[in-house]
C-alpha cells in the first residue's frame, strides 16, 4: 500500500551529533517524559518513580543514542520502564475486546452522526478532569497510542518504534482509541 | 460488531485518519480527496477525528511540575561523575536546564527566580542562585520534600539521593525549630536543603562538601531583600538564606555551629 511506504519514511529527522551532551539532547524532552509516565501511570507519585528510573537509565544508556528523534528515544525508555514497573510485556499483542482483532484493518466507524454528537456538549464544556477520567479509563495499548499521537506529537513511524508493534497496528490503535474516547465522551454526556 | 456497521465502512478510514495526522503526502491526499467527495464514511471519520482531537485539546498535557524536576536533576546530578568543567560552565549548564521549563506555565515568581538565575553573572559566588533557589522553595508545595521536626527523620532520607552525609541539627530550643528537608540543586551539584522556622519565616540551610573555588567570600550577604550567612565547618560549606533579619540570621548560624 503506497500509503504505508510513506509512512515508513517520513517526517524529517533531526540528526543529533553524538558529540552534543545528554543534558542538550535528552533533557529538553523531560517534560515530555512526564506526560507520558503520567499517563499510562495514572498516579502522579508512581509517575515520578518511573520518570526517576526512566531518566537515570537515559542517562545511562546514552551513550548508545545513535541520533534520530530524541522525543522518541527517550519515550522508549519510558514506556519500557511504566512497563516494568506494571509488570507488564513490553511486546505483547493485547487480547482484542470481543470481535476486534489486534490487527484488525477494517474499522467500523460506530459513531454517532454529526447532527447528535452529545460529545460536542463535552469539547464546549472543557470539562479537563472527565476527560482526564475517559482518557485515563482507556486500555494502556489504545491510551498510550492516543498520547503519543495527539500530546506527544509522535509522528506513526515513532510511535511503532516506542510501542513495538508495525505501523498498522499503530493506525489500527490509533483508531481505536479515537473512537473509543469519542464514545465514551457520548455515553457520559448522554448519561447525564 | 454489528453487520449493518461494517457494510457501511469504507475500508479507506485509515487513509483518511493517515492523511488528518499529516502521514500522506501531496498526491495521495489527493488520490484520497477524490474518492472521500463520494464516499460518506470517510467524510464522516474525517468530521469523527476532527471531534477526536478537539477533545484532547488543550490542557491534557502533563509537564513536569517544578518540584519534580528539581528532584530528577538532582538524581541525574548525583548519578554522573563528578564533573571536571568548571564551576561557571556547570552553573550555565543548569540555566539551560530550568530555562527549558519555562514555556510550561510556572508560576509567576518561579519566572521571577528563573530571571535572577538568567541575568545572574558567572563566577564563583552562589549567592544569587541561593536566593533564588529558596525564593522557588517557597512556593507552595516545594519548600520541603520530607516533612518532618525530628532530625531522626529528615537525616536518613537523603542516605541515597546524596553522596555525602549532610549534618542535621534541631534548634527547636534556640528558637529555630527544624521543618524538614528537601533535595535542591545549586552550583552544579545536589545539595542538602535543611528548612527551619522563626516566627513565620523560613530559613533554608543549604549544605553540600567543600569549599567554593575563587578565594573568600564575605560571611554575610544581602540580595534583593534576602539575607544571607555563609560558614564552614567539617569540610562542608553552609548557606543559610531568609527573610529574616541580620542578626537573627546571624543568631541562627552561631546556634548551629554551637549545637551538637
Amino acid at each position: 500500500m503506497q500509503h504505508r511506504r510513506r509512512a515508513f519514511g517520513l517526517r524529517s529527522e533531526v540528526p543529533a551529533s553524538p558529540r552534543e551532551p545528554f543534558e542538550a539532547v535528552i533533557l529538553p524532552e523531560l517534560d515530555a517524559a512526564h506526560n507520558l509516565a503520567r499517563w499510562l501511570m495514572r498516579d502522579a507519585n508512581a509517575a515520578e518513580d518511573v520518570l526517576q528510573e526512566a531518566m537515570l537509565r537515559a542517562l545511562t544508556y546514552f551513550p548508545s543514542f545513535r541520533g534520530g528523534n530524541p522525543r522518541a528515544w527517550l519515550l522508549q525508555i519510558v514506556r519500557n520502564t511504566v512497563y516494568d514497573a506494571l509488570k507488564l510485556d513490553r511486546a505483547a499483542q493485547f487480547v482484542p475486546l470481543a470481535g476486534w482483532s489486534e490487527d484488525d484493518d477494517i474499522v467500523g466507524i460506530d459513531l454517532p452522526s454529526g447532527e447528535d454528537d452529545p460529545e460536542t456538549t463535552l469539547i464546549k464544556s472543557r470539562d479537563l478532569r472527565r476527560l482526564q477520567e475517559l482518557i485515563s479509563g482507556l486500555p494502556i495499548e489504545l491510551r498510550e497510542t492516543l498520547v503519543l499521537r495527539e500530546l506527544e506529537e509522535l509522528s506513526y513511524k515513532d510511535i511503532a518504534e516506542v510501542t513495538q508493534v508495525p505501523i498498522g497496528t499503530v493506525m489500527s490503535r490509533l483508531w481505536r482509541a479515537r473512537r473509543a474516547l469519542l464514545q465514551a465522551a457520548a455515553t457520559q454526556e448522554r448519561s447525564r | 460488531m454489528n453487520e449493518t456497521l461494517r457494510t457501511r465502512d469504507c475500508d479507506k478510514v485509515l487513509l483518511v485518519q493517515a492523511e488528518f495526522d499529516g502521514e500522506l503526502d501531496a498526491a495521495e491526499a489527493a488520490t484520497l480527496a477524490a474518492h472521500r467527495q463520494h464516499c460518506p464514511a470517510c467524510q464522516a471519520a474525517a468530521a469523527a477525528l476532527q471531534r477526536a482531537r478537539l477533545l484532547m485539546d488543550g490542557g491534557l498535557y502533563e509537564p513536569a511540575p517544578d518540584d519534580v524536576r528539581r528532584r530528577v536533576m538532582a538524581r541525574l546530578a548525583a548519578a554522573q561523575p563528578p564533573a571536571p568543567a568548571p564551576l561557571w560552565a556547570l552553573r550555565s549548564r543548569m540555566r539551560a536546564w530550568w530555562s527549558a521549563g519555562i514555556g510550561f506555565g510556572l508560576g509567576a515568581a518561579c519566572a521571577a527566580a528563573l530571571a535572577l538565575l538568567i541575568i545572574a553573572p558567572s563566577g564563583p559566588d552562589p549567592t544569587q542562585e541561593l536566593v533564588a533557589s529558596h525564593i522557588r522553595a517557597l512556593q507552595p508545595g516545594h519548600l520541603e520534600d520530607v516533612v518532618s521536626t525530628d532530625r531522626h527523620t529528615v537525616k536518613p532520607w537523603f542516605d541515597g539521593r546524596l553522596d555525602f552525609a549532610p549534618p542535621v541539627k534541631d534548634l527547636k530550643n534556640e528558637g529555630f525549630p527544624l521543618k524538614g528537608g528537601r533535595l535542591d540543586y545549586v552550583d552544579g551539584r545536589p545539595v542538602a536543603a535543611l528548612v527551619y522556622q522563626r516566627d513565620k519565616h523560613i530559613i533554608d540551610l543549604y549544605i553540600w562538601p567543600g569549599v567554593l573555588v575563587g578565594g573568600r567570600l564575605p560571611p554575610t550577604a544581602e540580595y534583593h531583600g534576602y539575607n544571607i550567612v555563609h560558614w564552614r565547618w567539617g569540610g562542608m560549606t553552609f548557606w543559610a538564606v531568609s527573610d529574616v533579619e541580620p542578626a537573627q540570621l546571624s543568631d541562627f548560624a552561631q546556634a548551629w555551629q554551637r549545637a551538637l
